[in-house]
């Protein structure tokens, strides 16, 4: 979706300002939104696909206005609802009111160090061959689907090159909204930065993006 | 720990939406909290650069360890253990005399954490990711680091699940250094790309 996440090229947000010896948390509640949002997800309900997708559909302004901690507490609160979970009711309480739905599992303190070090991989075996190799030319499609995708705009309708064929990955479009992960090729795609940013672009710069094959055509 | 809670309970309405979302999942049983002290303890003291820097130093050191970090990163970063969330499918990308490797998301926040730890602010933050595919020079300058008009720039859009670390160019003056000293030179920002390592003093 053209969402506030679709920020490569946009304009007018300021400098970068990096924080000197920044620490991993401005608040002792960032820490706990980190565990929470972790073990919640832990519970198997959803996937990182959907916790995508559930960020980028904030509003617009309230997404631009909430740090990233806010963002994931926001979209984990609609991800535990939409799953049965927590209610309105339980949130408006500020404690338990409702039934919850029953969890595939729930973390444990003592298996945690274990399912970090897992993580959660995303290749997959793919039955067709790929159907681009390193050197060719392509061209992304151009789209504006109203659901989750992870080509963005500045990168949609532009002339690039094949630099590597990757694995067959998990298709995030269609695992987003829970119609399967129907893994397909990826590909590290790269951009002349006059392809992208056509008139006055840096000469020197060249932009690379991972595409499944489905985003990409011949050229 | 709890100290902490019940002073940002009182003061910032965010932190009280947390705790009560942290509560109603604790009496649900859907959460165990002692979880998550886990999960914040690991990022907050066990996962961090200092994993990356021990990659680059040793991939410094180490020809044959470089030329199997390029083929394989994910392999080569797992046989010294620092495999895990968010660093399942490792990109090692080298700094050369003519280009320099950027990495950006700028659909989200993906970062190897596995060998960088937990992303900061300004990693996340719109104004890096919407400038650093249009603008990495600039950017680049906000970080006190100037490049020459002609060094190429290749920024990695962090679209897919791959992750990136960048292998900065190994300083001048540190032939026969051990890994442990060459680590010390090796920054998170150098591996984001957004510094290059630091001289030697």
């Amino acid at each position: 979706m053209n969402g506030p996440q679709d920020l490569g090229g946009q304009m007018g947000f300021g400098p970068v300002a990096p924080e000197k010896d920044e620490p991993y948390f401005h608040a002792a509640w960032e820490r706990r939104a980190l565990g929470v949002t972790l073990t919640a997800g832990a519970m198997g309900a959803w996937n990182i696909d959907e916790s995508r997708h559930a960020r980028e559909s904030l509003h617009p302004a309230d997404y631009y206005a909430s740090s990233y901690y806010q963002i994931w507490i926001k979209a984990l609160e609609i991800l535990l609802k939409r799953h049965g979970f927590v209610t309105q009711r339980d949130l408006a309480a500020g404690e338990a009111i409702d039934p919850a739905a029953a969890p595939k599992r729930v973390l444990k303190a003592e298996n945690v160090p274990g399912v970090l070090a897992k993580g959660g991989p995303c290749d997959r075996p793919v039955a067709t061959a790929a159907r681009f190799k390193a050197g060719d030319p392509v061209r992304t499609k151009n789209f504006n689907p109203t659901g989750h995708t992870r080509l963005p705009r500045y990168a949609r309708g532009k002339r690039g090159v094949i630099e590597a064929v990757r694995d067959g990955f998990v298709f995030p479009d269609s695992n987003a909204h829970g119609h399967g992960e129907n893994p397909q090729w990826v590909y590290t795609v790269v951009f002349e930065g006059s392809e992208i940013w056509g008139e006055g672009a840096d000469p020197a710069l060249s932009v690379s993006i991972d595409a499944w094959e489905s985003y990409l055509e011949p050229a | 720990m709890s100290h902490d809670h019940d002073h940002d309970n009182e003061l910032d309405p965010f932190a009280a939406r947390v705790r009560a979302l942290e509560t109603i999942l604790t009496q649900k049983g859907l959460i165990d909290p002692a979880a998550i002290d886990v999960i914040v303890d690991t990022y907050e003291t066990k996962i961090g650069p200092r994993n990356g820097a021990r990659v680059v130093a040793k991939a410094w050191s180490d020809p044959a360890y470089a030329d199997w970090l390029k083929r394989d990163a994910t392999a080569a970063i797992e046989s010294l253990s620092y495999s895990g969330r968010q660093g399942e499918h490792m990109q090692a990308v080298f700094n050369t005399e003519d280009t320099h490797n950027l990495v950006v998301c700028t659909l989200c926040s993906c970062y190897p954490w596995s060998v960088l730890g937990l992303p900061p602010v300004w990693y996340k933050a719109p104004p890096y990711r919407s400038r650093a595919v249009i603008d990495p020079r600039g950017v680049l300058e906000e970080f006190g680091l100037t490049l020459p008009a002609d060094k190429k720039i290749r920024v990695w859009d962090s679209t897919a699940e791959l992750r990136y670390l960048v292998v900065p160019m190994r300083p001048e003056g540190t032939e026969g250094w051990s890994e442990e000293r060459l680590a010390e030179l090796v920054s998170r920002d150098a591996m984001i790309g957004t510094g290059l390592a630091r001289q030697p003093a």
